[in-house]
């Protein structure tokens, strides 16, 4: 039960994290690996906000706006020269900036384990005469998580903005010509991607401690529940997100000196699913041939 | 003292360079030069004469060089062999790999492994210990190779990623043999006593352990090198360069894709796990730590940073890792940082190097230097015909 | 090369004469400074160290080195060793045993340092454990409680442990918990390593009928819902924690979250209330209050804490750290540094004026089992072990200061019985600069 509980908030986190890799694979075929230390940033300037005074949610909304103006700036600079180019190129790239950044936040903020205030309570709902493993924090992550999605898919579907963003994607060329200013949608891809992972790693922090390299491990599972889903599907990411945490969760808690197998059940199911189907779970077409 | 080697051991690399580039050439323009020089027309002599040169550049470099450099370049063979495994998997055979840390390991444990023998009971002889670490590697990548066939792009990123993260768990989770997180400490073996004639004769530099490492990881390089070289020229090579270019075309030619992919990665696979187990006995230690997705990923940035495809450009990526690090950490401290700040600037120049090198290199530095030179030699032509036609 | 030595030394002969009074070293004296190893000159010793200063475990360890930068940096200001300043040159490892060798090699053949002092961790240090001892280098004071270091000196004659091992840790701890709690049904939350394996070794000896459940975690996995939600299923009323001190926060965190209250006892190396109270206080927020969840903890110690201000030699320490440090708040692991920066003095004090490797490693197995410092309890060194200090006292947390609940215990691995420590306790010298003899004198 409470296995399965702290598999669902840990799930949600992954789910919200391979959403944002989702969105920037969605507009630029890109696999960001810089996810992680860019949503690390973004984490650090709520937490200077809030040492020094302000409000959670002043620092949240700071820091998910400094998130749109990072991935934007990133795109703009780093990303568009490879933009088109052979695929590994743009990974060297993400990954360089994953090291940068990272390396950035140490000499900024220095390398020590700050806590990170979570906006709700930390003690568990009372059911019956114990105590289980959910918060009133969990139910904000689970929340949050849910609403961003929804957010997005609104934003796709029903807005102008998102309809251009998806034709920038499927087809540029075909998307130039009827009159989608494809660049601009490019780096609105990425802001928004950026703004999503900021959220999941302000979403891990709450709680928790962060330090420069605390969002590594969510990179990985981040980018395996993407994958797992399918890296086209939004609703792919959140569930594949939502699987890997409570197989993990599982793995952990019933397998005795689970812990140690975490990664390592991550790498199966992956494995598994992918045998099955290569393209992922809401795979949405089937692979590409020349 | 440490100042006046840096430039010279630097530039001792380099000099190294050009030779190997004709054995690692896999490109047009390199098969032309080699057609009218005097070197001899068949592959397999040609790629021996460059083995035999490299190795005597190898020795004058290893005799010429203080031991922190012979140290540093047993680190840069280990490297370089596993990067010059991908830049065949990634570049000729056009599969991407996040999981060739974890291929090491695989070679790693079994050198550490074999190692691992009671007091005073001989192991077995080191070239047969790493070739079983090399088989061991092999038989892992080819399991992995025919899952990986089946997948493209960011999915085979995907499953390759998480093999890099979760083959080292087994390890701590199989604790009895594999000595948990902690690891395996690898009692390295001794110089052999012709070694350290051998050296005497040469040099009369004193053969020390590090020396013997040194060199052993040296000959794995050239080795391993010379095979890769000549598996690119041949019809194997050819084979698998249309399986990435034109891979419709090639199956209609009656080449089954799947196959060779999974070969591409059995090879790649064979040349990381022997470079895991000459790591095993430059580090003396296999531990979990020590494959993590950094080492994965650093064997990526070599070789796309080189030159993809190339090997000379996976060994220059590798020097690249090698060097970098302690000579910004260096160069920090003379700034008057501290050592902390020092070690902290490394990563983030090294980040930048990243990324400053894709935007105005994209084709790596091999790449790049192969574009300039065909550009100006295209110039020149082109200078000269116009001469000799207004001449006309 | 030899008439640029024969000049040293003259110029050396009369710096000596000007400043006997001031020099570190006791006895001694009267002779003159010679480049008597690799990393000694006239005037200098060069010692290395590995840590990891960035990557996942850079925080908090990252600090131990800033701790003995300005502790040596103290005794340079103050004349240094035999008149030689001290260089002290440390390097990033990242916490990955394959860039440790790097460095250490960097360190050993490149700078050439006479000796490495307090290279952190396990895995890591493993790794250069081989190349040390066949180089012949001092591997002095290794910054973990890994058995490896001092239980084999015929093995590895050249490196020395320091903290008290991990093993030795669980056995006070598992006999306090018989002798004082002997109805509690106990859990043990370890990290998945041999920190985690030494220490339940050590308890076991003592509880092991109490013991209800053992569970354990891999690092960097922060997700220990489950381990906790196990022991409070197995009915466990006690938890003892070997685990690093990020994980003592999860634990505590996790446990809250649970509605999950046994008395916790958390092993020295988890228990950096400093740290964790600080981590835990900032989620005001989140309904954790204060740092009161840590209140009635048990912990261990074998050095004086920024936690009890009083003591003589955290006094002395902070005074040397505002003088010296970086301006930053002095923290439990800037005090290890500062306080294995003093034993490594006192190691170079006894080696001698003129010191060679062989001499400082003899020095140690000589004199060293005779050390007073900031530690609690005198280290095991001699011939035939190379154990560091082998004694620990154990207090509760009440409030924000710890109490005493049982004075300093000292015991050895295996099967070596636990006897309460009969010596007195230590103040640090007036200049805080320790003032050994030679050991051959």
């Amino acid at each position: 039960m409470n296995v399965t509980l702290t598999g669902l908030t840990e799930g949600m986190v992954y789910a919200a994290f391979a959403l944002a890799l989702v969105l920037i694979w969605r507009s630029t075929r890109i696999v960001n690996f810089a996810q992680g230390s860019m949503a690390a940033a973004t984490a650090f300037i709520a937490l200077s906000l809030i040492q020094n005074g302000q409000s959670y949610w002043v620092a949240l909304i700071v820091a998910l706006a400094s998130g749109f103006v990072l991935g934007a700036v990133v795109e703009r600079v780093v990303i568009r020269p490879v933009e088109g180019g052979p695929e590994l190129n743009a990974v060297i790239v993400t990954l360089g900036l994953f090291v940068a950044i990272q390396a950035l936040i140490a000499i900024i903020w220095g390398s020590s384990f700050e806590s990170f205030p979570a906006p709700f309570g930390l003690e568990g709902f009372q059911v019956g005469d114990s105590r289980i493993a959910f918060t009133p924090n969990s139910v904000f992550v689970i929340g949050a998580v849910v609403v961003t999605m929804a957010l997005l898919i609104a934003l796709f579907r029903f807005t102008r903005v998102g309809l251009a963003m998806r034709a920038s994607a499927f087809g540029q060329e075909v998307a130039r010509l009827l009159g989608v200013k494809v660049g601009r949608m490019l780096t609105l891809g990425w802001a928004l991607a950026a703004v999503v992972g900021s959220l999941a790693g302000l979403l891990i922090a709450g709680g928790e401690f962060v330090y420069p390299a605390y969002m590594d491990s969510l990179i990985v599972f981040g980018f395996v529940a993407a994958v797992l889903g399918g890296l086209d599907s939004p609703v792919g990411a959140i569930v594949g997100g939502l699987i890997l945490g409570l197989a993990l969760s599982y793995v952990s808690g019933y397998v005795e000196r689970g812990s140690a197998l975490v990664n390592v059940s991550a790498l199966v199911i992956l494995m598994v699913v992918l045998l099955v189907r290569p393209g992922g779970l809401f795979a949405s077409s089937v692979a590409r041939r020349a | 003292m440490t100042d006046s080697q840096t430039p010279s051991g630097a530039g001792a690399a380099t000099d190294e360079a050009p030779v190997t580039a004709t054995a690692a050439a896999n490109a047009p323009s390199a098969q032309a030069t080699g057609g009218r020089s005097f070197l001899p027309k068949s592959t397999l002599l040609r790629h021996l004469l460059v083995l035999v040169v490299c190795a005597v550049g190898a020795v004058i470099l290893l005799e010429s060089t203080s031991p922190f450099r012979n140290s540093q370049f047993a680190t840069l063979s280990y490297y370089a062999i596993a990067a010059g495994g991908l830049t065949l998997l990634t570049g000729l055979n056009g599969q991407i790999s996040l999981g060739h840390g974890a291929l090491m390991a695989v070679g790693a444990y079994t050198t550490a492994l074999m190692l691992d023998v009671e007091r005073g009971e001989d192991p077995l002889p080191l070239p047969l210990i790493l070739l079983l670490a090399a088989l061991a590697a092999t038989v892992v990548g080819a399991i992995v190779g025919v899952a990986a066939a089946r997948l493209h792009g960011p999915y085979l990123a995907g499953a390759t990623l998480a093999l890099a993260v979760g083959l080292p768990g087994l390890a701590i989770y199989f604790h009895d043999t594999f000595g948990g997180e902690q690891g395996m400490t690898v009692r390295a073996p001794r110089a052999p006593e012709w070694f350290t004639s051998f050296i005497d004769t040469v040099s009369g530099n004193p053969a020390s352990g590090t020396k013997w490492l040194a060199y052993v990881g040296v000959v794995c390089l050239l080795i391993t090198y010379f095979f890769l070289a000549n598996l690119v020229r041949s019809r194997i090579g050819r084979t698998w360069r249309a399986v990435r270019d034109q891979d419709v075309a090639a199956e209609l030619a009656g080449i089954n894709l799947g196959t060779w992919r999974v070969l591409a990665f059995t090879v790649s696979a064979c040349a990381a796990g022997l470079a895991g187990g000459v790591l095993a006995i430059v580090v003396r230690l296999a531990a979990p730590s020590g494959f993590t997705l950094v080492l994965s990923l650093s064997l990526l940035t070599a070789i796309v940073l080189g030159g993809l495809g190339s090997l000379l450009g996976a060994l220059l990526g590798s020097a690249l890792l090698v060097f970098l690090p302690p000579f910004v950490t260096d160069l920090g401290t003379e700034w008057g940082l501290n050592s902390t700040e020092a070690a902290q600037l490394a990563p983030f120049v090294y980040g930048v190097v990243l990324v400053a090198a894709m935007l105005f290199a994209p084709a790596g530095f091999v790449g790049t230097i192969r574009m300039r030179w065909l550009t100006m030699r295209a110039k020149r032509a082109m200078a000269a015909s116009a001469g000799s036609t207004s001449r006309g | 090369m030899s008439l640029f030595a024969a000049a040293t030394v003259v110029s050396s002969v009369a710096a000596c004469g000007g400043g006997d009074d001031d020099s570190g070293g006791g006895g001694g004296g009267g002779g003159a400074n010679e480049a008597s190893d690799i990393g000694i000159t006239e005037d200098s010793i060069k010692l290395g160290a590995h840590y990891p200063l960035t990557g996942v475990a850079a925080p908090g360890y990252s600090e131990i080195p800033l701790g003995v930068d300005a502790y040596f940096d103290y005794v340079n200001e103050n004349g240094g060793v035999y008149d030689r300043q001290i260089d002290y040159i440390y390097r990033d490892d990242a916490y990955n045993p394959t860039n440790t060798s790097q460095v250490v090699n960097q360190l050993v053949l490149e700078d050439e340092v006479f000796a490495i002092v307090g290279g952190l961790g396990t895995p890591t240090h493993s790794a250069v454990l081989d190349f040390l001892n066949s180089e012949g280098v001092p591997d002095l004071f290794v910054s973990s409680g890994s058995l490896l270091w001092g239980d084999d000196p015929e093995t590895n004659p050249y490196t020395f442990g320091w903290q008290t091992d991990y093993m030795s840790e669980g056995k006070i701890i598992g006999q306090y918990i018989a002798e004082e709690f002997p109805d509690a049904k106990v859990g043990l939350f370890l990290q998945d390593d041999d920190f985690g394996e030494d220490g339940e070794a050590g308890v076991r000896e003592y509880i092991d009928d109490q013991i209800v459940a053992a569970v354990r975690y891999t690092p960097g996995n922060t997700n220990v819902g489950p381990q906790i939600a196990e022991l409070q299923a197995s009915g466990a009323d006690f938890v003892v924690g070997f685990n690093v001190p990020s994980y003592t926060a999860l634990s505590q965190l996790t446990a809250l979250q649970l509605g999950y209250d046994p008395q916790w006892f958390y092993s020295n190396v988890g228990s950096d209330t400093e740290l964790v109270g600080r981590l835990l206080a900032n989620f005001s927020q989140g309904a954790v209050g204060d740092a009161s969840v840590l209140d009635g903890m048990l912990t261990t110690d074998y050095l004086p804490t920024v936690d009890a201000p009083d003591d003589p030699w955290v006094q002395k320490f902070q005074e040397i750290w505002e003088s010296n440090g970086d301006g930053s708040d002095l923290t439990n692991y800037k005090l290890y540094g500062m306080s294995m920066a003093y034993t490594t003095i006192q190691a170079l004090q006894a080696a001698g004026q003129n010191p060679t490797r062989d001499d400082l490693v003899e020095a140690i197995e000589t004199v060293g089992a005779e050390w007073e410092g900031p530690l609690l309890a005198p280290f095991r060194y001699s011939e035939d072990s190379h154990m560091g200090t082998g004694g620990m006292s154990i207090s509760r947390l009440v409030g924000t200061t710890a109490e005493e609940v049982r004075p300093v215990m000292i015991t050895d691995i295996g099967d070596a019985e636990i006897e309460e420590w009969d010596g007195e306790e230590t103040a640090p010298p007036e200049n805080g600069i320790p003032d050994e003899p030679a050991f051959n004198e």
